[in-house]
C-alpha cells in the first residue's frame, strides 16, 4: 500500500499506522524482508489476495508461474539447493496443496529448506467440505518439518518469519503456512523479522568439545580410516566444504560421499573414492567395509548406503556428526555421536588436530592406500563401449568432456533411475551446490522443474537435467515454464525406452518378467520440444553424439536432447538386496549374476 | 581377513528378492513413561501422535491436559513400548518437533509416581452388591453414584491396581469402565527443567 493510499484509507481522527495492512500484504512484505527474490507458484481462488499483492510488488519479487504445483515445489527445491537459501512456493487450497505434497516430502527427506504458502478456504468455511477445501495442515503434518494454520491476520507476519527460521535452522526442511482467504483480506499489524516467534526453536549447532577431542584422537590412531560424508556438508554452507577439504588433506584419509553429498569434496582429487552405496564404486564400498575408523559427517546411514545393516562395516569404530539428534543411532549404532552443525564440528576437529600436532600413521596409511589402489584397479565403472549404439555411460562421459571445456559454471539436476546413478558415477562434481537430485524420496519428475529453479537462481550458468524418457514425462508440462521465463535449461534424455531401473531389477531378480516397465507410445521428443517453442535434438549413433552436445550447449532456450541409448544396459556396480558392501557385483560379473536368487 | 569375511557372508546368506535388507535382529522390548511439555496449540497432539503412528511405534497409554494456563503449555504423558533403540529414537525425534518444549523419560530419570483414575460401573442386586462394596473398600474405591441396581466407583492408583479391581468386578456385574490413562511425576524436589 502506498503512503498516499494509506492516508486516504486511515480514519481521520487517528494518524495512519504504517504497520497496519491486510494479511496478504503482510505475506509479501514478510517474504521481501526475508530476502525472497523468486517465488514459484500457481494461482487459485484461495490465494487470489496474495496474487493481487504480487501484481502490485512486481518490481520487488519475481513470481514464476509453473504448470503444476508439484513443479513449483521441485523448482523451489532446485533454487534452494543451488543457492543455500530458502526456496519459496505459493499454491492454492485443495488440489494446489495436495499436488505440493510430493515436493514437500521430497524436501523433507533430502533436508531442503522450503517455505510453501498455501491458500485455504475462509475460516468460517473450514470443515464444511467447501469448494477446494482440504485439510492441508493435517495432510502435510507428516511430510513437513513444521506447519501452521494462521487464523489471525495479526499473526501472519510473525508466522512467515518463524517459518523461514524453522526451515533453515538445524536440519533444514519444508514448512507449510496455510492461510485462509478471509485472513488474507483481514487487517492486522505487521511485525518485522526481529519479532520473536511463538516458539523458541533453537536447535543445538555447536559441537561438544569433549566428543570432538575423542573423535580426533581416534582418527589420529586410525590405521584404516575413511571419511563418509553426506548432504549435511552441503547444507552447512560453502564454509563446511572448505573445512572438509582442509581436514581431509591434513589427515590424508580417503573420502567417499553419499549421493546427496557429491561436490562437497572435489571429484578430481586423488583422495576421492567416488560415491558409495548401492551403485557406488567398488573402492568406496570396500573401504567402508574394511575400515577401522569411520568418520561420518552429515550423512544418515540410509539403507541405500549401508546395504545389509548387520554386516555393515563390522570392524570399525564409528564417529557420527549430525545436526539432527534423531539421526544418531537410528539405523547403525555409532560409538562417538556428535550433535553439531557440520561446519562448526569440522572447524573444531581441525583445531584439535593442529593444536595437538597429530600426524596420521604413515606406515598404516601406505598399506591402506595400497589396498585401496588394488580395489581401484578393478576399474569398477568400466563398461563395454559400442561403435554402433550409444552406451548411456559413454553419452555421459562425452557430456562431462564438453561441460568441463565450457567456461560457464555447470549445474546438474536429474530425474530418478538408472540415468541418475550413471550421472552420479560419470559426471564429476568439484564444488558444492552444483548437483540437484532427489535422493531420499526418489521422485521421478524432479529434474526438469529443479533445473528451472536452479536456472532462475543462476541465469548465466549452464543447467542440465540428465533425464530418462520415463521420468521426464512426469513433469513434462514444465517445458512451458522454461519457455515463458526463457530459462535455457538443457534436458539430456538417455532414452532407452524402458523404465531402466525397474527393468534392471526385473531382469536380475524377477526372472526377466518385464511387467509394465516398457515405455510404450513415447512422444517424439524433438517435435515435442519444437511444439512448445524450444529446440529439439536427437543423437542416434555415437558419431552424432558430440555434434549434438555441442549444439545443445550453444542454444539460448530450453533444449531437449533425445539420446537414443542401448536398451538393455544395466547400472553397475551394484550391491544386490540384502547384501553387504563387500558383496557388490561389477559389470563383468553381471552375466554370472546369481539368478537363483529369484 | 577379507576373504574370511566374504566366506562368512556368503554362507549365512538368505535368499531375498526385496530391494530392502532383511529386518535386523530384535532387542528386548521395554516400556517407558515419557512426560512431554508442549506448546498448547491446535494440532499439537495430532503432531505428537502422528509421529508415533507414522513410524510404527506403540503407545500403551496417553494423557493430556493444559497444565499452565498462563504460558499455555500442556503436559502429555505417554507410556511407549519399544526396544531401547526405538525408545531413544522416540525421545530424540519428539525433541525435534517445533512445539515440543521438553521431553523427560521418567523411567530412566529416577523414582517417579504413576497414577490412573478410573470410573467403574457395576450393576447387580442382592448379595453381589454387598460383596462389591466390601472389595471396593479394600481397594479404597469410592462409590460416587448409586442406584438400587448399580454403583459407579472412583478408583485411583497404579495401572496394576486398577486392573486388579476391574478383574474382581467382572463376576460381580461389571458393565462399564472409563480410565484416564497414566499421569506421572518424578519424586523428590526435581523439576521438569532439571537435566537428565
Amino acid at each position: 500500500m502506498s503512503t498516499k493510499e494509506a492516508k486516504q484509507k486511515a480514519p481521520k481522527t487517528k494518524p495512519a499506522n504504517p504497520a497496519q495492512m491486510s494479511g496478504a500484504e503482510m505475506v509479501i512484505k514478510a517474504l521481501i524482508e526475508q530476502g525472497v527474490e523468486v517465488i514459484f507458484g500457481y494461482p487459485g481462488g484461495a490465494v487470489l489476495p496474495i496474487y493481487d499483492e504480487i501484481f502490485k510488488n512486481k518490481d520487488k519479487i519475481k513470481h514464476v508461474l509453473v504448470r503444476q504445483e508439484g513443479g513449483a515445489l521441485h523448482a523451489a527445491e532446485g533454487y534452494a539447493r543451488s543457492t543455500g537459501k530458502v526456496g519459496c512456493a505459493l499454491v492454492t487450497s485443495g488440489p494446489g496443496a495436495t499436488n505440493a505434497v510430493t515436493g514437500l516430502t521430497d524436501a523433507l527427506l533430502d533436508s531442503i529448506p522450503v517455505v510453501c504458502i498455501t491458500g485455504q478456504v475462509p475460516t468460517f468455511l473450514i470443515g464444511t467440505d467447501a469448494f477446494q477445501e482440504a485439510d492441508t495442515t493435517g495432510i502435510t503434518r507428516p511430510c513437513t518439518k513444521h506447519n501452521y494454520l494462521v487464523k489471525d491476520a495479526n499473526e501472519v507476519a510473525e508466522t512467515v518469519h518463524e517459518a523461514f527460521h524453522v526451515a533453515r535452522s538445524g536440519r533444514p526442511g519444508p514448512v507449510v503456512i496455510d492461510i485462509p482467504k478471509d485472513v488474507q483480506f483481514a487487517p492486522g499489524t505487521y511485525k518485522d523479522a526481529k519479532t520473536p516467534g511463538k516458539h523458541n526453536y533453537k536447535p543445538k549447532t555447536q559441537a561438544d568439545i569433549a566428543a570432538i577431542e575423542a573423535a580426533v584422537e581416534l582418527m589420529a590412531n586410525a590405521k584404516q580410516p575413511v571419511f563418509y560424508t553426506g548432504g549435511g556438508i552441503i547444507n552447512a554452507g560453502p564454509e563446511a566444504s572448505k573445512l572438509l577439504r582442509e581436514l581431509v588433506r591434513e589427515t590424508g584419509f580417503p573420502i567417499t560421499s553419499t549421493l546427496m553429498g557429491l561436490g562437497a569434496y572435489p571429484a578430481n582429487d586423488k583422495q576421492w573414492l567416488g560415491m558409495l552405496g548401492m551403485h557406488g564404486t567398488f573402492e568406496a564400498n570396500w573401504a567402508m567395509h574394511d575400515c577401522d575408523v569411520m568418520i561420518c559427517i552429515g550423512a544418515r546411514f540410509d539403507d541405500r548406503v549401508t546395504g545389509r545393516i548387520d554386516k555393515f562395516s563390522p570392524n570399525s569404530t564409528k564417529i557420527h556428526i549430525d545436526i539432527d539428534p534423531s539421526s544418531i543411532n537410528k539405523n547403525i549404532h555409532v560409538h562417538i555421536p556428535v550433535v553439531a552443525d557440520a561446519a562448526s564440528a569440522l572447524r573444531a576437529m581441525l583445531e584439535v588436530w593442529k593444536k595437538r600436532k597429530y600426524k596420521a600413521d604413515k606406515d598404516a596409511a601406505q598399506k591402506w592406500w595400497t589396498q585401496i589402489e588394488q580395489w581401484r584397479a578393478k576399474n569398477c565403472l568400466a563398461y563395454k563401449n559400442d561403435d554402433k549404439i550409444i552406451k548411456p555411460q559413454y553419452a555421459l562421459e562425452r557430456l562431462r568432456h564438453f561441460t568441463e571445456k565450457d567456461a560457464r559454471d555447470t549445474y546438474i539436476t536429474t530425474e530418478v533411475g538408472q540415468h541418475q546413478m550413471w550421472a552420479a558415477q560419470f559426471l564429476a562434481f568439484n564444488e558444492p551446490n552444483r548437483w540437484m537430485t532427489s535422493g531420499g524420496l526418489g521422485t521421478m519428475g524432479y529434474g526438469l522443474p529443479a533445473a528451472i529453479g536452479t536456472q532462475m537462481a543462476h541465469p548465466d550458468a549452464l543447467v542440465i537435467d540428465v533425464a530418462g524418457e520415463a521420468s521426464i514425462q512426469m513433469n513434462i508440462q514444465e517445458i512451458a515454464t522454461a519457455i515463458q521465463y526463457r530459462t535455457p535449461v538443457k534436458v539430456f534424455i538417455l532414452n532407452n525406452q524402458w523404465m531402466g531401473m525397474v527393468r534392471q531389477w526385473q531382469e536380475l531378480l524377477h526372472g526377466e518378467r518385464y511387467s509394465e516397465s516398457y515405455t510404450e507410445s513415447l512422444p517424439d521428443f524433438v517435435k515435442l520440444a519444437e511444439a512448445y517453442g524450444g529446440v529439439g535434438l536427437r543423437a542416434e549413433t555415437p558419431d552424432e553424439l558430440d555434434g549434438v552436445i555441442e549444439k545443445m550447449l550453444k542454444t539460448d532456450c530450453i533444449t531437449i536432447v533425445d539420446v537414443c541409448v542401448a536398451q538393455k544396459e544395466n547400472c553397475f556396480p551394484m550391491i544386490p538386496s540384502g547384501k553387504a558392501h563387500n558383496e557388490m557385483i561389477l559389470s563383468p560379473d553381471a552375466e554370472a549374476f546369481d539368478k537363483s536368487l529369484v | 581377513m577379507i576373504q574370511a569375511l566374504k566366506k562368512r557372508a556368503k554362507s549365512s546368506e538368505k535368499k531375498s528378492k526385496s530391494v530392502y535388507a532383511p529386518n535386523p535382529v530384535n532387542e528386548e522390548i521395554e516400556s517407558h513413561t515419557l512426560a512431554i511439555i508442549v506448546e498448547n496449540e491446535p494440532g499439537v497432539l495430532s503432531r505428537v501422535i502422528g509421529f508415533f503412528t507414522g513410524r510404527g511405534y506403540n503407545i500403551d497409554s496417553l494423557t493430556v491436559a493444559e497444565t499452565d494456563h498462563e504460558e499455555t503449555t500442556s503436559r502429555i504423558t505417554i507410556v511407549a513400548r519399544g526396544t531401547p533403540t526405538v525408545i531413544e529414537q522416540i525421545k530424540a525425534s519428539l525433541r525435534q518437533l517445533v512445539p515440543v518444549k521438553r521431553v523427560r523419560d521418567l523411567t530412566t530419570f529416577g523414582p517417579h509416581i504413576e497414577r490412573e483414575l478410573a470410573l467403574i460401573k457395576v450393576a447387580g442386586r442382592g448379595d453381589k452388591r454387598i460383596e462389591t462394596l466390601r472389595i471396593a473398600d479394600v481397594f479404597r474405591a469410592r462409590p460416587v453414584d448409586s442406584t438400587l441396581e448399580s454403583f459407579v466407583f472412583e478408583i485411583t492408583g497404579t495401572t496394576e491396581k486398577v486392573d486388579a479391581f476391574i478383574e474382581l468386578m467382572k463376576p460381580l456385574g461389571l458393565v462399564d469402565v472409563s480410565r484416564t490413562g497414566i499421569a506421572a511425576i518424578s519424586r523428590g524436589a526435581t523439576t521438569h527443567d532439571d537435566e537428565d
